[in-house]
């Protein structure tokens, strides 16, 4: 790949930048300077930098698409059925600006919750001492870019001891063919709170464009957080994301993240354990085909003592998809007694499909319990016969496994529509084959 | 029981089946009839368990020889789904876990290919429901049992009774019990050989494989038969599993010349 294809498509960006910063809050726009200024000194990554060694981003550098523009056309009837019934408290982000009109919140006085802007003035001192804190944009171009861009995203703190009953339902939706878009979400927990976050990307129509997404999730003491992440975008469009979460004492991370969708999408997930007895549980579910490129990276750091973190990352692999995995596991040296376990499981339908699977232990405590494993491979032959010796046929056993296999990580969602569409989806998929 | 006048479910002359070219069954002449109840006896690695695989038709074995008749059919040509519907079971020694699938689905989804392959009405799920629930009693099964996911997390005892479960729903005209007992404390045993008690009729039979006399105290068989190498090397009434267990199976090598084979 030639660099004169990064250069062009970041210089691009960096000329587009420079026309916007009118905020009025200096830290905010000293945040942004730095980011486009680490934008600046870096290239798009190619597949000889190893964090990026199974996934080819060439093609974005033909791309240089603008951002979004900010009208929105969108009637509540166009998005009825992105809607859960089982929630009121709906942030929706069209092309990453924020749509008042399209959003309802019911919680909003037990919580803080609306679009960034909105809070700048009011809210000043604890948005600087998180937003950008956790997301590290040094050597990351595309968080640098979301921050170089910040503009619209969504907030939500929620105070101490509340437990709000509803889940979130972020809805970050697509609607311009060749543009970029920059969504951005900062969920602060305070000690003690308990709260449901569902980050949902999709498309109203198969189109071509960039998501750039950020996420940050702060977990105070003893705050539990489920986070589910759904990517349902066009298949033609890319999917890049960086989520961080810090998680202070005995606070608790669940999260459940879904790929269907973009043609090539990247997602990292960073969860620190910042300090001890914090816990988190990551599941993924990859389900691709075509040729579809999905990669997740995760990194989970265990600093403190007495953490515990399991995950398990599966993938669905049809025609000539191509699905990559790379879980990082560090055991700092005081993280005595920490419980890891991570597992990769992945099926591959056809001949042509493709997964490179890369489980990363870096241990340096030596009181620890760490467990992994990593699967590729076909369904279980036993597993066939168990279900023909009860009467199913040998296609019909094979359509069933393969739900099931992407129905377990499916079932641990927390909210009961989302996780029908989702069967749906799996179902669509599995019975093609 | 046994009755002169039954007719014959199953009918095995000479088989042999090989797997990866080691040959594992040599020969093996078993005749069972309606209102039977058979156990099969023998040490690990004598074949017992692959002869119930290959009756159930699993694909990894290969028959080199010898015929088996079910119901008056060649066996040996369907496959192991038409098997299943013909009305041949096999409850597994080690059941199959499938997270993402509640055992409802999975029970109900099992319970109508069948049904509707035998030419009769399927369920809707709540109909399902009372059906199964209505057998669930038999094996003193909790109702949460139906959420789950089959098998996932079940203990060696509830995974055995979810076998059971499914014979009482697919009503076989014979049942194989592959080690059933095996991992099963004395207690959930007596449950899972009450059930069986309890779907055996004059019109179906049953073969137990099994390692140990212990089940036989439960479910009391018409016939036992020990297995060695691969053949059915000794047969004899009930009394014979008590025999084996006093004495052991070395006991078998001294005898099995002198003891005819009776069924």
């Amino acid at each position: 790949m030639s660099d004169l294809a990064n250069t062009d498509y970041l210089e691009y960006l960096l000329k587009s930048w420079s026309t916007k910063s009118t905020e009025s809050i200096s830290w905010l726009n000293q945040l942004r300077a730095q980011a486009i200024d680490r934008v600046s000194t870096q290239k798009l990554p190619t597949r000889r930098d190893e964090e990026w060694r199974f996934t080819d981003i060439s093609p974005l550098a033909h791309l240089p698409y603008q951002s979004s523009q900010s009208e929105c056309n969108l009637q509540a009837q166009d998005i009825e059925h992105l809607c859960l019934k089982e929630t009121k408290n709906r942030l929706v982000f069209v092309d990453g600006h924020y749509s008042p009109n399209l959003s309802t919140i019911i919680d909003s006085v037990a919580l803080m919750i609306g679009n960034l802007p909105a809070f700048l003035a009011t809210h000043s001192s604890i948005l600087e001492s998180h937003l950008g804190q956790y997301v590290q944009f040094d050597n990351n171009v595309f968080a640098a870019l979301n921050t170089a861009f910040l503009r619209d995203g969504a907030l939500i703190i929620v105070p101490k001891n509340i437990a709000i009953v509803e889940p979130i339902h972020l809805l970050f939706i697509a609607t311009q063919n060749e543009a970029t878009s920059y969504p951005r979400c900062l969920l602060i927990g305070e000690a003690g709170s308990d709260v449901t976050l569902i980050e949902d990307y999709v498309a109203l129509q198969q189109a071509t464009y960039i998501t750039n997404s950020v996420t940050e999730i702060s977990l105070a003491d003893n705050a539990h957080a489920k986070h589910i992440r759904i990517q349902r975008e066009s298949t033609q469009a890319f999917h890049l994301a960086n989520c961080a979460v810090s998680l202070a004492h005995a606070s608790n991370y669940q999260s459940v993240s879904i790929s269907l969708g973009s043609h090539i999408s990247r997602y990292n997930l960073d969860v620190r354990l910042t300090d001890e007895a914090a816990e988190c549980v990551i599941d993924g579910l990859t389900l691709i085909s075509d040729r579809q490129l999905a990669d997740t990276h995760t990194c989970i750091d265990h600093i403190k003592p007495n953490g515990t973190s399991r995950q398990q990352h599966k993938c669905i692999v049809d025609n000539a998809a191509h699905a990559v995995f790379n879980g990082k596991i560090i055991v700092r040296p005081h993280a005595q007694r920490t419980n890891s376990s991570q597992s990769s499981r992945n099926l591959l339908l056809s001949k042509t499909a493709q997964v490179d699977t890369k489980p990363q232990l870096e241990i340096f405590a030596d009181d620890v319990k760490c467990a992994h494993g990593a699967t590729v491979g076909q369904l279980d032959q036993e597993e066939i016969f168990y279900l023909e010796s009860r009467g199913l046929s040998a296609e019909a056993a094979r359509s069933l496994l393969t739900f099931a296999f992407g129905a377990e990580i499916i079932s641990r969602i927390p909210v009961t529509s989302l996780k029908q569409q989702l069967e749906q989806a799996v179902l669509n998929q599995t019975q093609s084959n | 029981m046994i009755d002169e006048n039954s007719k014959t479910i199953l009918s095995v002359q000479g088989l042999r089946a090989n797997i990866n070219g080691t040959e594992i069954l040599k020969g093996i002449d078993l005749t069972v009839k309606s209102g039977e109840i058979h156990a099969i006896m023998g040490l690990n690695g004598s074949g017992k368990s692959t002869f119930a695989k290959v009756l159930a038709g699993h694909s990894a074995y290969e028959i080199t020889g010898g015929s088996v008749q079910f119901e008056g059919n060649n066996l040996l040509e369907l496959l192991p789904e038409e098997r299943a519907r013909a009305g041949l079971f096999l409850a597994f020694q080690y059941p199959i876990e499938i997270p993402g699938v509640a055992n409802t689905q999975f029970l109900r989804l099992a319970y109508n290919t069948v049904q509707t392959k035998r030419g009769k009405e399927e369920l809707d799920p709540l109909e399902f429901d009372d059906f199964v629930r209505e057998k669930m009693k038999l094996l003193e099964m909790k109702p949460d049992f139906l959420d789950r996911s089959v098998n996932e997390g079940f203990s060696g005892g509830e995974k055995k009774r979810n076998e059971i479960l499914q014979m009482a729903l697919l009503e076989p005209k014979l049942s194989i019990l592959d080690e059933t007992d095996s991992g099963l404390d004395i207690d959930a045993l007596k449950i899972v050989a009450n059930g069986v008690n309890q779907i055996a009729n004059k019109n179906n039979a049953t073969i137990l494989v099994t390692h140990y006399q212990r089940l036989l105290d439960y479910i009391v068989p018409d016939f036992v038969h020990v297995m060695q190498a691969g053949r059915i090397v000794m047969t004899g009434g009930k009394e014979l599993a008590l025999e084996l267990e006093t004495r052991g199976y070395d006991w078998v090598n001294e005898n099995k010349s002198v003891t005819g084979v009776i069924a």
